[in-house]
């Protein structure tokens, strides 16, 4: 690895923003284990794809890391028991998108341990397939807020090849920091899953991208690439939002763009968010499935922010007593960055596979904006990564004009909010094309069975 | 236990938001103006003063007169009347009829903006409009050009003139724009009169030194659009340069062209206007190559002295199709 077209530089995308980045609220926070509470609710339909199956029926006696729902079909993924307890209920309950969704709940058994009853699984009597097949029984998926199957991703198409594993480090939503931490406090699980995952894939070179705001997580993880059996290369790359793009990282790191429609495996590249390998780590090491994840609990109107490891189905409201609870003065709560977070209206609802971090945000930054008419100062032309005009866009929402949406490329919006941040008129761009979005859907859904019937 | 399951608005993210505001961005561009009217002061006083502020009068006026009753003062805010009235009296002379100043502010609000649907809606720069009207319909007062002769608090003669009268100016016989002179007699103006502004000419045509200071702040502020005033200002240059290098007898230096009239109050606080002017990088070079073009075969070739005023409006109405016709290329598309 001595020579390196990489070494020590910094790299990035065209276009993008720099939010002011609150950090470090919790940036220096180890992560802390969250004690059981009393009850936890898994939905089923925690990832990408179809819900799973249940496999318990209420009353049955459940063990911490025992499967209780199984996969409805390849892109579905198992679900498993995050305490030791009995099923309370199989029903509807409130999820983080605020509908009711089929779930499993569980009464904690008050003697419930870390204990599981777990075994590593043997990686050498596993083939292609068998492997596969693990991560899909493990429950695995995105960690870094998509929560699509990991395995769907695993299985490369016969004519397909990946080159290069892509370990998106790069957590470039301000406040969250739960990626963060992992890199700091695993970083051998992450190379140890690399190096399990490419005992499948067989790559060429892993890639590890990290924005240069976290040079301790860089520091840790160059030390063990320096010395890893396969090559593995950590790449700094600029504190700029969407940094974490899936596109763009792989842009700041090969210098391709992904072409429309095409994924990244037609670069030959596969991404995978650095939480989402420790958790592949952590079945075939230890045989745990994915109970539990790493939240940030943060925001100007949390008390004490934190990294805290949560068993899934825990309710929010409980892990935010358990961080020490909120100020008087909150008045926005969001799953996830303040960019592109989800807005909550209750914390009734629980800690799924997707929740990133729970951000409560102060009066300070949930201000009234004035809009004004578009000035067309192309500031939000300059910010979009994707190279979209939002203001033509918004304009056209404006009016209700979709289909000519479409003209400017309205589909290929990943909804970063880059543009609706940058916009002096205050014009909500990101949100109308949100809206925009899903009337073209939804028509393209309609014509489609109109032409079949 | 949780103050906030009381009252939750749910609006949606981002929840984070850069600085700048559109009114914020209007007065930065105020604000630069300011030394730009001061050395209008300077030099041409009391005349200077009463068509500043009739223009900036009639433009909030005719602003406030269209917005409907109840939100009168709305859009007062924005800012945008107001550099519409400083920019519609630095194209004006000094000793140009107050009421004629006023039509001009009505036009240029009404006209140039209120038609269109208001701030962002107009094809036209407001004030260029507004000051193409009046070069249409007064031919003779907007090219009557009274000398900086440093009378601060004398009316010049024709300020006052009566509603639908011209007035008689007394003073203007000597001092043609140096545009002027050059065009018709061939005559080259001091290229240090024309850094500081002691020449004839409209309120904000002659300290140019000025003027580049104030495109070197906004450029700084990423308010305008670098690629605009540059585009022009090389445009010019070259375009002139070459025609002075094969006749230099009768054509102007690009120092002499850059320098001179209304063409770095145009490069910089006119064609910038981001209202009027392309939003793609492509279409915004096209456009200020377009006005630098414009510029140079309207003053070298064309029946008036002056060519940026007609040149930026030419621009102005080619913006729509610029931005339709160099449509920036989507992140993963081929074209
Ligand atoms: S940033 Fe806002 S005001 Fe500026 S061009 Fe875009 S939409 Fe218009
Ligand atoms: S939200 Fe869409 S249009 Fe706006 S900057 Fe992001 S990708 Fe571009």
């Amino acid at each position: 690895m001595a020579t390196s077209t990489y070494n020590g530089k910094t790299f990035t995308f065209k276009h993008g923003v720099h939010p002011e980045e609150f950090k470090d609220l919790s940036s220096h926070c180890a992560i802390q284990r969250m004690p059981f509470v009393e009850e936890y609710i898994l939905p089923l339909g925690q990832h990408i794809g179809a819900p799973s199956t249940p496999l318990v029926t209420k009353g049955q006696k459940v063990a911490r890391g025992q499967k209780i729902a199984s996969p409805a079909g390849f892109v579905s993924v198992a679900l498993h028991a995050p305490v030791d307890g009995e099923v309370s209920g199989i029903g509807l309950f409130a999820n983080p998108s605020g509908q009711m969704v089929p779930g499993i709940k569980i009464r904690t058994d008050p003697y419930s341990t870390q204990k599981m009853a777990a075994v590593p699984v043997d990686l050498e009597s596993l083939d292609n397939k068998g492997f596969i097949n693990a991560v899909q029984e493990a429950g695995i998926v995105g960690l870094g807020g998509a929560a699509f199957p990991s395995h769907v991703k695993l299985a490369i198409p016969e004519d397909k090849k990946c080159d290069y594993i892509m370990l998106n480090g790069c957590e470039c939503e301000p406040f969250l920091t739960a990626d963060h931490r992992v890199m700091v406090e695993h970083p051998e699980e992450i190379i140890d899953g690399i190096l399990i995952l490419n005992k499948f894939i067989k790559a060429r070179k892993a890639f590890i991208g990290i924005e240069v705001n976290k040079p301790d997580a860089i520091a840790a993880l160059q030390k063990l690439a320096a010395t890893s059996r396969f090559p593995v290369e950590v790449i700094q790359l600029a504190v700029k939002y969407p940094q974490g793009a899936e596109k763009m990282m792989i842009t700041a790191i090969l210098g391709k763009e992904v072409p429309h429609g095409k994924l990244p495996l037609d670069l030959g590249v596969l991404v995978a968010n650095v939480g989402t390998v420790k958790a592949i780590a952590d079945y075939f090491r230890l045989g745990q499935p994915l109970i539990e994840r790493i939240v940030t609990v943060t925001g100007t109107a949390v008390k004490n922010p934190a990294n805290i490891l949560v068993p899934l189905g825990t309710p929010m409201k409980d892990v935010i007593a358990w961080s020490g609870g909120v100020t008087g003065d909150a008045a926005r709560i969001l799953l996830g960055g303040p960019m592109m977070g989800a807005v909550q209206k209750t914390l009734d609802t629980p800690v799924v596979k997707g929740t990133s971090g729970i951000l409560i945000l102060g009066n300070d930054l949930v201000k009234d904006i004035t809009e004004y008419n578009c000035i067309r100062c192309g500031r939000c032309v300059e910010a979009c990564p994707l190279y979209l005009n939002p203001s033509m866009m918004g304009l056209l929402a404006k009016k209700g004009r979709w289909e000519e949406m479409l003209d400017y490329h309205v589909l290929d919006c990943f909804e970063c909010a880059s543009c609706s941040y940058v916009c002096p008129s205050g014009i909500p761009l990101v949100q109308s094309f949100r809206v925009a979005k899903g009337i073209l859907r939804e028509k393209a859904a309609k014509e489609k069975t109109a032409g079949q019937s | 236990m949780t103050p906030y399951n009381k009252k939750l608005s749910v609006s949606t993210s981002p929840f984070l938001k850069a600085e700048d505001t559109t009114p914020e961005i209007m007065m930065t561009v105020v604000y630069t103006l300011v030394p730009v009217v001061l050395v209008a002061l300077y030099y041409f006083g009391l005349g200077a003063l009463l068509v500043i502020l009739t223009a900036v009068f009639s433009c909030l006026f005719t602003e406030w007169l269209f917005n409907k009753p109840g939100q009168r003062y709305a859009t007062l805010k924005d800012g945008s009347a107001l550099i519409t009235g400083l920019l519609l009296a630095l194209t004006l002379p000094p000793g140009f009829p107050l009421w004629m100043v006023f039509i001009g502010g009505f036009v240029a609000i009404a006209l140039g903006k209120v038609m269109w649907g208001g701030l962002g809606q107009n094809i036209f720069n407001p004030a260029l409009l507004g000051r193409a009207f009046l070069q249409a319909a007064f031919p003779t007062a907007i090219t009557t050009w009274s000398p900086p002769d440093g009378r601060y608090f004398s009316l010049r003669g024709t300020n006052g003139a009566l509603p639908f009268f011209q007035g008689t100016n007394v003073d203007a016989v000597t001092s043609a724009t140096p545009l002027a002179r050059m065009k018709f007699d061939h005559l080259p103006t001091d290229s240090l009169d024309l850094l500081l502004g002691a020449t004839g000419g409209s309120l904000g045509e002659t300290c140019a030194l000025l003027l580049l200071l104030a495109g070197v702040f906004l450029l700084l502020k990423k308010i305008i659009d670098w690629r605009i005033p540059l585009a022009i200002l090389l445009t010019v240059v070259v375009f002139s340069g070459i025609v002075h290098l094969v006749n230099p007898e009768i054509y102007p230096s690009p120092v002499f062209m850059v320098l001179s009239g209304g063409l770095l109050l145009g490069a910089v606080y006119m064609a910038t206007d981001l209202v009027t002017s392309p939003i793609t990088p492509k279409g915004t070079w096209i456009f200020g190559i377009g006005i630098g073009v414009l510029v140079v075969l309207i003053r070298l070739w064309g029946g008036l002295p002056e060519g940026v005023m007609y040149a930026i409006l030419l621009m102005n109405a080619a913006t729509p199709l610029l931005n339709k016709f160099t449509r920036i290329r989507t992140y993963g598309y081929t074209n």
